[in-house]
């Protein structure tokens, strides 16, 4: 299996609705009080146009569109000799409740360590919305233990 | 002085206001599952934790980030965070509690934003490392 073949490979582009309502339960789970994330109204009151997605909620974004740990079926790697090393977020504009969400994933790099006993693979995630404006850009390191 | 003033007198090794988290529970790891999207079912059924090679139930990593990020957002609006990010060190469990803490690293003008870099980091309640992250917020 020749994994640098993979850096650079782009996955097809995916679209995700935004849910305001899921955006309150996502913040109710974990343990953010802030009304902006439940109440429209407070939300306009905070300078925000609409009920703003949490910081990590676009890692969810994600998730939906089924971009979560696929490269690792793609690969042929088994999901559960990997882990979640790291997980970053830039953020350029909020995602609102009734956005459209759209992206595309790449692989970014792929590098190994301790003697190739570990395989660390990065992607990264550009996220757009409806508007075609630039909102998030999420980075992953997933980290395989070869064995 | 107003909140935004007190923000541009800060300094590389000043600490932003420390949050403890209220303890895990299974129900909240459901009501994770269910918002996040991620339902794995370590995070929800003992036997599959064991049958994974785990001592039982486990947290989300995102949770645990998603936590994290309360040390940010309990200090200045999201909409101030450009940046975030976090090492995921080691696992949590069901009863215990983060303290989330975060340091000034440096200052830096970029594209008209006065910004902010700070290390962050989540500890549980035996004081272990659970993440170290990274985020940059801007001033204004």
């Amino acid at each position: 299996m020749d994994l640098a073949a993979y850096v650079g490979k782009q996955y097809p582009p995916f679209s995700v609705a935004v849910d305001a309502a899921r955006i309150g339960a996502f913040a109710e789970a974990i343990g953010d009080t802030d009304p902006v994330y439940r109440d429209e109204a407070a939300a306009k009151a905070a300078g925000y146009d609409g009920i703003p997605a949490p910081l990590t909620f676009p890692f969810t974004i994600a998730l939906d569109a089924g971009q979560s740990f696929n490269v690792l079926e793609d690969m042929g790697i088994d999901k559960r000799s990997s882990v979640h090393g790291e997980q970053g977020f830039v953020y350029h504009r909020p995602i609102y409740g009734g956005d459209t969400i759209s992206g595309t994933q790449k692989i970014i790099d792929i590098f190994e360590k301790k003697g190739g006993a570990l395989i660390f693979i990065l992607t990264e995630i550009d996220l757009i919305n409806q508007h075609g404006d630039a909102v998030c850009e999420l980075t992953s390191t997933i980290v395989v233990r070869r064995g | 002085m107003t909140v935004t003033e007190a923000l541009k007198t800060l300094e590389v090794g000043d600490a932003i206001p420390e949050i403890v988290t209220a303890p895990i529970t299974h129900d909240q790891l459901a009501r994770f599952a269910a918002a996040s999207g991620d339902h794995n079912p370590i995070h929800l059924d003992e036997a599959a934790a064991k049958s994974g090679g785990l001592p039982g139930i486990i947290a989300h990593g995102m949770l645990n980030m998603a936590a994290l990020g309360l040390v940010l957002t309990g200090w200045v609006p999201q909409s101030a965070v450009r940046r975030f990010s976090a090492r995921f060190v080691a696992m949590t469990f069901p009863g215990d509690t983060l303290t989330l803490s975060g340091t000034v690293t440096g200052r830096s003008a970029q594209a008209g934003e006065d910004l902010v870099s700070l290390d962050l980091i989540a500890r549980n309640q035996n004081g272990e490392t659970i993440l170290n992250g990274a985020a940059t917020i801007a001033l204004y």
